[in-house]
Order: C-alpha cells, then sequence, then structure tokens
C-alpha cells in the first residue's frame, strides 16, 4: 500500500509542476491539499469527493481571492494512519497552504489531531462525519463546514417509528462515525419509545456478512443498517440472497447514489428505504437543483459521474466553496499565519445548495438534515426524496450540554 | 512428534473447540450450523485463491506478491463478460483464461530472467501489483463492480432442516471449490505434468537434469496458478464483489492460508483455508468486535509450534 501511495504522490507533484510552471501570475498560486479515498472501501464515494471539491473550483475558474488556485491530490484508504501519511506528504513536502479532506469518520479525528502540530496551515473537513473530530478536544485550525453523521440522522427516529418499526437492530461498521451515526438515530428513536435488542459491530471493510445476517432475531421489524461504499452493497446483497426480507432503514451513506448506482443488477429491494443524510436527491430548493445541473454537465454518467451528485460530492463541494470563499473574503491574504483567513472562515455564513451554513464555537457546522426514502423513477434509476427536512441541527441535536453523550459502540441503548 | 504428545496436543486444542461447539449448538443450533456453512464457503474461496499461490511458490520459490492484481483482474473481466455474454460459466471460463494468460506473459517475460533470484522476484511482483492495480483503477474506476449470480443460484435454498433458508450461490462455492480440489489432485497425481511439477517441489536441479524442459513446466505452473487466481475472482466478484484494495486483501488471506497449510502444499491450503474461513466466521458471529483476532492467534500458534506451517516441509 505504501508503494501505491508513493507513486500517487510522484504523480501528484509532477502534475503540480506542470501546473505551477504554467501560471505566471504575480502572485504565487495558492496550493490546496485535496485527500480522499480513492481505494478501500469508499473508493467509489472518494472519487466523487474528488469531484465535488473540484467542481467548486471550476465554478470560479481556477482562482480565488484574485490568486491561482492549485490543487494537489493525495489518496487514502479509509485507514487513519494512511490518511495522516497522506496529508503530512501535502503538509511537509507538498508546502501546501490549505488542506481540504479526509473523507472517513477515524480519519478525520486523526487528522484534527495532526492540525495541531502544523498550527500555520488551515485545515478544512473533507466529508469525514465523526463526532469527535469536532466535540472532543477540538483543533483551532481545523474548520468542518458540513454536519456529522449524527446530526445527518436528526428525524429518522421518528420517521422509523411513523412506518411502524417499533424494534430495530443496527448493524453497523466499527468505527468513529458509525458510533455517531447510530447515536443520532438511538438518542431520539429510544427517547421515543423504540426498542434495539442487538446491536452488531462489524468491521470496517469486512466483506463477508453472512455470520452477521445469521444473527437478526425474529422478532425485530427492521434494520438499521449503516455500512458504507462496497459494504453497504456487499451487505445487500448477501442479505438479499440469504432469503432475508425485512424493510431497511439506512444511514446517511448507505443509500448515497454511489450505493444506489452500484454497478450490477439488484437494487430493487432499497426501494422505500427510509434514512436521515445532509442530501436528497429530489430537494427541489433552485440552488441545489443548479449544482445537481451543473456537476451532471461537467461529469456526464459517460464521463464516470452518477446521475445525481452522491453524498461525497456535495459535502466536498461545501467543504472546498467555503475554503474558496474565505480566500475571496480576505483578498487571498495568508499573512500572519493565516490568522485573517481563519478569522473571516469562523464568522462565514457559507452559502451551499442546502442552505446557509454557519460555525458554531467549535468550528462545527449547523446546518440542515434531509429524512428522504428511496423511490425508483421512470428510467428506472433510484433516487432519494424528501419526507421531511430539519433546519438549523446544531452538534448537541438541540439537547442539553450535560444531557448529550457522544456515541461509542455501548452508548446509546435501549435494548 | 511420538504418539502421546499427539494426544496431548489434540486434547489441549480440540477439548475447548469441543465444549464451544456443545454450547453453540445448545445456545442457537441455527446460528451454529448457518455460521459452519459460511465458514467452509468462505474457505472454498480462499481455497481456491490460494491453491494457485501455493503451487507457484512450491515449484519456483516465488513468492508472487501480485497474485491478489491477478484476482481482481480475473473479477474484472468475468464481470464484463458476464455482463455481455450473460452466461456465469462463460465468466468464469474467460476469467480463467485471462488470468492465466497475464500469468504467462509474467512468467514468460519476467521472471525468467531472474530464475533463482528469489527476493529480486518478489519485489519484482509488488512492483507489478502496484501498476497492475493502479491500471485497473484507471480502467474500470473505482466503482463497486457487483456481478449477479445467474438465475439459477439467484436467492436462497429454502425450508432446509435447522438453517431454514441459505444462498444457493453460497452453496455452489462449496461445490466449486470441492471440484477444484479433485481436479488439482488428479492433475498433480495422475498425469505426466503433474509428475513433473511434483518432481520440481522435491528437486528442481534433479528434474532438470533428467532432461526436463523445466522453463516449460514453471510456465504451465504459473499460468495455472494465476488461472485459479483469476476463476477465485469471478466468484469473489459475485459473493464479496470487486473494488480496488480486495487485490491487496486477498493477498493476505492467501498468505495467511499459505502460512498455516505450509508453503507448496495444496493439501496444506485446503487445510489453512478451511481454518482461516471458518475461524474468520465464527469471530464475527460470536463476537463481531474481536474477529480480528482470531486469524492473527492461529498465525500466532502456527509459527509458534509448526513455524513452517501444519503441513509444510523443510525447502
Amino acid at each position: 500500500m505504501n508503494g501505491r501511495k508513493a507513486l500517487v504522490g510522484a504523480l501528484s507533484i509532477a502534475v503540480a509542476g506542470a501546473l505551477s510552471g504554467a501560471a505566471f501570475a504575480q502572485q504565487p498560486p495558492i496550493k490546496i491539499g485535496l485527500l480522499a479515498t480513492l481505494e478501500g472501501p469508499f473508493a467509489a464515494g472518494g472519487a466523487d469527493g474528488m469531484r465535488g471539491a473540484e467542481l467548486a473550483l471550476k465554478q470560479k475558474n481556477g482562482m480565488a481571492g484574485g490568486r491561482q488556485i492549485v490543487i494537489i491530490k493525495a489518496s487514502s484508504d479509509a485507514k487513519p494512519d494512511v490518511a495522516v501519511n497522506a496529508t503530512r506528504k501535502l503538509v511537509e513536502q507538498d508546502k501546501v497552504d490549505i488542506m481540504v479532506g479526509p473523507l472517513s469518520g477515524g480519519e478525520g479525528i486523526a487528522v484534527k489531531e495532526y492540525s495541531k502540530t502544523q498550527p500555520t496551515i488551515t485545515f478544512i473537513n473533507g466529508s469525514s462525519g465523526a463526532q469527535a473530530t469536532t466535540l472532543v478536544d477540538p483543533s483551532p485550525n481545523f474548520f468542518r463546514f458540513n454536519t456529522e453523521g449524527a446530526q445527518w440522522m436528526v428525524g429518522l427516529g421518528k420517521a422509523t417509528l411513523a412506518k411502524g418499526y417499533k424494534r430495530a437492530m443496527v448493524i453497523a461498521e466499527d468505527y468513529a462515525f458509525p458510533y455517531s451515526q447510530v447515536q443520532g438515530f438511538m438518542s431520539e428513536y429510544c427517547r421515543l419509545g423504540g426498542k434495539v435488542p442487538v446491536k452488531a459491530w462489524v468491521p470496517l471493510g469486512g466483506k463477508d456478512y453472512s455470520s452477521v445476517i445469521a444473527r437478526i432475531p425474529k422478532d425485530v421489524d427492521a434494520l438499521v443498517v449503516v455500512l458504507g461504499g462496497a459494504d453497504a452493497v456487499n451487505f445487500l446483497n448477501q442479505y438479499e440472497a440469504a432469503g432475508g426480507d425485512k424493510p431497511l432503514v439506512g444511514g446517511s451513506i448507505t443509500v448515497s447514489q454511489d450505493i444506489l448506482n452500484y454497478k450490477g443488477k439488484r437494487r430493487d429491494s432499497l426501494v422505500g428505504t427510509i434514512a436521515g443524510a445532509p442530501i436528497a436527491d429530489a430537494y427541489d430548493a433552485p440552488e441545489f437543483k443548479a449544482f445537481v445541473a451543473d456537476y451532471q454537465k461537467n461529469y456526464p454518467v459517460s464521463a464516470g459521474g452518477y446521475p445525481s451528485p452522491s453524498l461525497f460530492a456535495l459535502v466536498y463541494y461545501i467543504n472546498m466553496k467555503a475554503a474558496l470563499d474565505g480566500l475571496d473574503a480576505v483578498n487571498g491574504d495568508l499573512s500572519g499565519g493565516q490568522a485573517k483567513y481563519r478569522e473571516a472562515l469562523a464568522k462565514m455564513t457559507l452559502k451551499t445548495p442546502v442552505g446557509d451554513v454557519k460555525l458554531d464555537g467549535n468550528r462545527q457546522a449547523i446546518g440542515t438534515t434531509f429524512i428522504t426514502e428511496v423511490v425508483k423513477d421512470a428510467q428506472g434509476n433510484l433516487f432519494n426524496k424528501v419526507l421531511s427536512k430539519v433546519d438549523g441541527v446544531d452538534q448537541l441535536l438541540g439537547m442539553k450540554k450535560e444531557d448529550f453523550k457522544i456515541g461509542s459502540r455501548d452508548e446509546p441503548s435501549c435494548p | 512428534m511420538t504418539r502421546n504428545a499427539r494426544w496431548i496436543w489434540a486434547a489441549v486444542l480440540g477439548l475447548p473447540l469441543l465444549a464451544f461447539a456443545c454450547w453453540g449448538i445448545w445456545d442457537n443450533e441455527r446460528l451454529f450450523f448457518v455460521t459452519l456453512l459460511n465458514g467452509l464457503t468462505l474457505a472454498s474461496l480462499y481455497f481456491i485463491v490460494a491453491s494457485g499461490f501455493t503451487l507457484v511458490f512450491g515449484l519456483m520459490r516465488n513468492v508472487n506478491l501480485a497474485h491478489g492484481s491477478l484476482y481482481l483482474l480475473g473479477g474484472y473481466v468475468g464481470y464484463f463478460v458476464a455482463e455481455w455474454s450473460g452466461y456465469y460459466v462463460l465468466a468464469l471460463a474467460v476469467g480463467f483464461l485471462a488470468a492465466a494468460l497475464v500469468g504467462l506473459v509474467m512468467q514468460v517475460a519476467v521472471f525468467r530472467f531472474m530464475q533463482g533470484e528469489e527476493l529480486r522476484q518478489t519485489m519484482v511482483t509488488i512492483g507489478l501489483s502496484i501498476v497492475m492495480a493502479d491500471l485497473m483503477l484507471w480502467i474500470v474506476s473505482a466503482q463497486v463492480h457487483q456481478m449477479s449470480a445467474p438465475d439459477w443460484l439467484l436467492g436462497p435454498i429454502r425450508d432446509l432442516p435447522i438453517i431454514r433458508a441459505y444462498s444457493k450461490f453460497r452453496i455452489s462455492l462449496l461445490v466449486i471449490g470441492v471440484i477444484i480440489g479433485v481436479l488439482l489432485w488428479l492433475f498433480l497425481n495422475r498425469t505426466r505434468v503433474g509428475m513433473m511439477i511434483r518432481a520440481g517441489v522435491d528437486d528442481r536441479a534433479m528434474l532438470a537434469a533428467t532432461g526436463v524442459n523445466v522453463n516449460l513446466v514453471f510456465a504451465i505452473t504459473f499460468a495455472i496458478g494465476a488461472g485459479l487466481a483469476g476463476f477465485g475472482g469471478v466468484i469473489g466478484a459475485v459473493e464479496l464483489s470487486m473494488v480496488p484494495g480486495e487485490d491487496v486483501r486477498l493477498l493476505l488471506a492467501c498468505l495467511i492460508v499459505v502460512i498455516v497449510g505450509g508453503m507448496g502444499s495444496v493439501v496444506g491450503a485446503a487445510i489453512g483455508a478451511t481454518i482461516l474461513g471458518v475461524a474468520e466466521t465464527f469471530g464475527l458471529a460470536y463476537t463481531p468486535t474481536y474477529s480480528v483476532v482470531f486469524t492473527f492467534v492461529i498465525l500466532v500458534l502456527v509459527l509458534a509450534f509448526r513455524p513452517r506451517g501444519i503441513l509444510g516441509r523443510p525447502a
């Protein structure tokens, strides 16, 4: 794996060299490091995240704050140590001014810790959604303009009960992001009287779910599946092949476009799955429609894009847009250890395709969550329609600070 | 090992396992038998891929770290063939042939020029695996490719005793694994080429001295080993889906299988695959959080007490 990373690194240096040679503006270009997972279980999501980030720069014609912007890419494979190494390489070797990334929850916590050792660089999240990144021991130079895993599930507990699912089994990957998602779901679901008799935490990238499927008790009404990328695809297929027929409730990345469009036939069993997410494919606000149209124009399906941008594309777009809007606000001035730039970021009201986003005191976004349901359109494409929408969701999910407990394997619990 | 020592070891390892099995059946017999079946079917996939790996190692002392890439290649080729033709069996055949062909080219164009230089060969295979993985990422993108099982293997078999329903495709894995195992055994023990391969495993120099074209034997072995990886890839594309990174995962599984079973032994690969597959699935079913530990406990135990693997012999 290290060899592969080195190769990607060498390529990106070559690309960066070529680009910076071509640019002859008065001021040197600003370098932005872009990190996403092009390998491992979230390879497809990572590729779409890169598309989203690039789209934000394309919309500004490659310029921000009056200066040329150069993106230097790196890849990880959803493992925290790999993400930190890739970030370290971008910061220390390629000397980027601003970092955007990483993609996955555990990676986000690790990169946040690393950011403390590089106080002169500004770190902006990619799409990682673990609560702890900004909630526990936050870093003064790490910003997250997307809402996180628990925030994305607000409203889903209520919607699940409304469907009549009173007992549910949770199947989730065993790392920080699904802990957050399950906490977001269960804190509401349990409070309203739902029961979760069994939780199965499976390893990320585990692939073979037959054992977990064998453990599903007969007396649950639904399965809450918080798996992403290849894991979700494998689970769904194996569950169907094993004769499973319980309805599903999805995590935010379980029914994202990258899953709904995986290469294969059997997707219809997903129809009717409800989920909570920061994106809903059929959201009809003009800003979102414009974003989707721009994505479709730049990344048509024939060129590897999805029929509609995935969660990763949107969230990377939002964070990259924040980085660029911040540069506009200070006219590209990164002097004084980027102090002005950071102040601008912290105070900014960011216009995103899904509404305005503001940051709280921990530099964590307060924003909108959608409750969605998978439906099939006339062409046979699956997409998420909006069931409901909650604005202004903060990181404590509207709870008091003393009542709020961060998600873990055992927290919350209501067997 | 004396007879008594054997009995003691059997008791030390066997009794706790027996106790666990009794408890498992008493506690929830359906879960226990489904998990056992899951373990054996997963083992079957591991065996198919690892048998090729161990075959190549046994004869050429070449640790082919590009074996995982051949698995990925077979999977992608199988996926596109199945999509184009609609025939699963054809996909299996083409997946095997494509990987075998690439393996043959690797042997003839690369490894022939570094015969006997084991470290150099190993390093080159690492390089090849990186190049192949990136080429495949470039060509087929990072999207998850989930091949559909053919209609006659789709869905579950219902109304089974105890376990109720079980995936048809997974059962087919077990059947294919046994068939491959029997065919390999017949090939190695009943054919002339197989005899040469076995002779080569025991003493390459002597085999060459008897006038056998060793290069040809090497090429055939490498092609078969690579082909088995590709064949496994097509099966894996249905059951586990294909995505960049699978190559490394399967390579690691192969390494564990041959280290546990013994490098160079096909029967060892079967034993190693069974142990690994069953341990992984039981771990996931009964202690999901710590399932990874079992794999490595097995590895530690084997390396501590039988450093050459269960059926390994000195090189």
